[in-house]
């Protein structure tokens, strides 16, 4: 209480600001959250159990974990690669790669979605040779899932190379030294130190990956109960003025995100700690 | 078995810069050498190479009379003690000391039981039982040492090799466990290789000292030998601080500034009459104060049981060490004159290329 006296903010600027800042969180996030679940349950728990138990968002559903697991696998084995490349060799063109792996973060989904249906697609470069072998990639499963990992493949590499750097080679180092194989080394050694960033940047590539709604829409061409993820079926329930449905699946959506945004925190204090520990050691 | 080691005709060039420059060194099986030098000088490259963090670009290191160079770093049962200690820091202190154990091959590795064993005798080794629970991040630099040091001692190496070992420590740590490091290497049967820049720490704890100075070996040998009769003026200076004397030689006598001291010691026979340095420790240098003295006194500085004397002769700033007590009526006072008087030194013929013996010169 003595050091809110000693500000010198205090009284109605204070009051004020925090007043303002209030507002804007209700009107921007609390209350879109809150609208989404008053939806999703404004026709009674029975509709909304029905929006969900619905054979098309079942299968959106599904296909939106599956797309999110395959992506988080493709994210983890690149990840490390990449960042073990980047962080421990010079090597020239290394800043190139840096900077292209950020491509993802600066290119809007939607132009992704569309370059990979110019490649990928019947009039795109690879169409002609997919098509005589029988391949299908835009317009199925395969495409929304190299759309979704293009749009997260940055994270987790950009989590962990700034680790890598800082905790140098040395304990690899030492583990050899003491007869480790190279294997032992990367998962007795290696892992365990970037444990917690992966997981860190796990998640912020699996938020994303399960709510990517641009790229995936261009290459899913939103086939029902077929090529529809959560954010393609709500969008097209909502189209379809199916209000419930839309928002029974859109809050499903939001707990996965608000799970994620626990998780996230929970990693966060602990990741933070283990840092502040490496920097005494 | 200790190891006996046998480095020859080593290099190595990062670029255009050359670390290494055929080194060649043997050290014998349960010696503990100390490899001193100047940061750049190549020391811990040599290091890294004997132990397979880095190839060298030519030469071989033998262990045992068998090449290594080609042989991968995991298979040398070599010890390996980091600048930074490199412990492991989401493992306990217990679990650092048994990884060696633990990763090896299912047919060589111990049972649990004798892995603990094991464990707990090198935790008392180095006397940390009662931290074998704490992580490295809960723990003392010198606490940090010792374990590093147990767990690069699990793997009963036969050759340990300690990259500045006492760096990354405060004084009086450094001391403790250096003097702890010596009695310690006293009892395992191992070789040791001591990577340092600190002329102290190499002086007081090794069985020999190499000497290296822009990747190449200067001397090798005891601490008494190579301070006593340093080959040349690097291995000097580095040693310790140095006076720089200018003296004259002239037909077998050795005259320092001032025409003060001269001594016949067979001077000419090897160095050339003209002018020359005599290089000095300080405590072997004294001060008269003399009102036609060629030296002139800027600062006395106690310094301990010591006075430091700065001066001026002949251009070059040099300082002498005197016992404290000697100062108050001695006459030395700051911008007064004094006559330099050097006890002993080592003449280099400077300039006219190394010599094997150089001249040691006394005031008889």
């Amino acid at each position: 209480m003595r050091d809110r006296a000693a500000s010198p903010h205090q009284g109605g600027w204070t009051i004020a600001l925090i007043a303002v800042a209030l507002l804007f969180m209700t009107l921007f996030l609390l209350l879109p959250l809150v609208t989404v679940f008053a939806q999703a349950f404004a026709s009674g728990i029975p509709a909304y159990l029905a929006g969900i138990a619905d054979p098309n968002a079942l299968s959106a559903i599904r296909l939106t974990l599956l797309v999110a697991a395959v992506t988080l696998v493709v994210n983890v084995i690149f990840g490390l690669a990449a960042s073990w490349c980047l962080a421990r060799f010079a090597f020239p063109g290394r800043s190139l790669i840096l900077t292209v792996l950020d491509l993802p973060f600066s290119v809007s989904p939607v132009v992704a979605g569309l370059m990979l249906v110019l490649l990928y697609g019947r009039q795109g470069w690879f169409g002609q040779w997919l098509e005589t072998h029988d391949l299908r990639i835009i317009f199925a499963l395969p495409g929304m899932i190299i759309a979704t990992i293009f749009v997260t493949l940055p994270f987790v590499a950009r989590e962990l190379i700034p680790l890598m750097q800082e905790q140098g080679a040395e304990e690899e180092e030492a583990a050899i030294l003491l007869g480790a194989s190279g294997w032992q080394t990367f998962l007795r050694v290696t892992l365990p130190k970037l444990r917690w960033g992966l997981l860190y940047g796990v998640l912020l590539s699996n938020a994303r990956a399960m709510g990517e709604f641009g790229a995936v829409s261009v290459v899913s061409g939103n086939i029902l109960g077929l090529t529809d993820t959560m954010p393609l079926h709500i969008r097209a329930m909502y189209d379809d003025y199916n209000i419930v449905a839309a928002f029974a699946v859109a809050s499903l959506l939001a707990c996965l995100a608000l799970l994620t945004l626990v998780a996230k925190t929970i990693l966060e204090r602990r990741f933070l700690g283990a840092q502040r520990e490496a920097r005494i050691a | 078995m200790p190891a006996h080691v046998a480095i020859q005709g080593v290099s190595r060039r990062f670029g255009d810069y050359t670390a290494l420059h055929d080194v060649t060194l043997e050290i014998a099986p349960g010696e503990l050498v100390a490899v001193l030098g100047p940061s750049g000088s190549g020391k811990t490259t040599l290091l890294r190479i004997v132990a397979g963090l880095e190839m060298p670009d030519r030469g071989q290191v033998l262990i045992n009379g068998e090449d290594n160079v080609m042989r991968p770093p995991r298979e040398r049962g070599v010890g390996f003690v980091f600048q930074h200690f490199a412990l492991f820091r989401h493992m306990t202190v217990f679990e650092n000391i048994a990884f060696g154990l633990r990763v090896r091959p299912r047919a060589e590795r111990p049972s649990r039981a004798d892995i603990n064993k094991r464990v707990k005798e090198l935790l008392d080794l180095v006397q940390l039982s009662w931290l074998e629970k704490r992580y490295p991040a809960e723990l003392s630099g010198g606490q940090r040492q010792r374990v590093a040091l147990a767990r690069a001692l699990a793997i009963e190496p036969r050759l340990l090799l300690l990259d500045e070992p006492f760096g990354a420590l405060d004084a009086k740590v450094r001391k403790e466990l250096g003097q702890w490091l010596r009695e310690l290497h006293h009892g395992v049967a191992v070789t040791g290789v001591l990577v340092t820049h600190d002329q102290e720490e190499a002086l007081e704890l090794s069985d020999r000292i190499v000497l290296m100075s822009q990747g190449r070996v200067e001397q090798v040998g005891t601490p008494n030998e190579v301070y006593t009769r340093p080959r040349n003026p690097f291995v000097f200076e580095f040693l310790g601080e140095t006076s720089h004397i200018p003296c004259r030689l002239l037909a077998g006598a050795l005259a320092t500034a001032g025409g003060a001291q001269t001594a016949q010691n067979g001077v000419a026979a090897a160095v050339a009459d003209g002018e020359s340095t005599l290089f000095v420790r300080p405590h072997d240098l004294g001060l008269r104060a003399d009102p036609s003295g060629p030296a002139t006194i800027r600062h006395i500085t106690p310094s301990g049981p010591w006075a430091r004397v700065e001066f001026l002769l002949e251009g070059r700033s040099l300082y002498a060490a005197l016992p404290l007590d000697s100062i108050a009526g001695s006459g030395l006072t700051p911008g007064g004159t004094a006559m330099p008087l050097p006890r002993r030194g080592v003449l280099f013929a400077d300039g006219r290329g190394t010599m094997d013996e150089p001249l040691h010169w006394a005031v008889s």
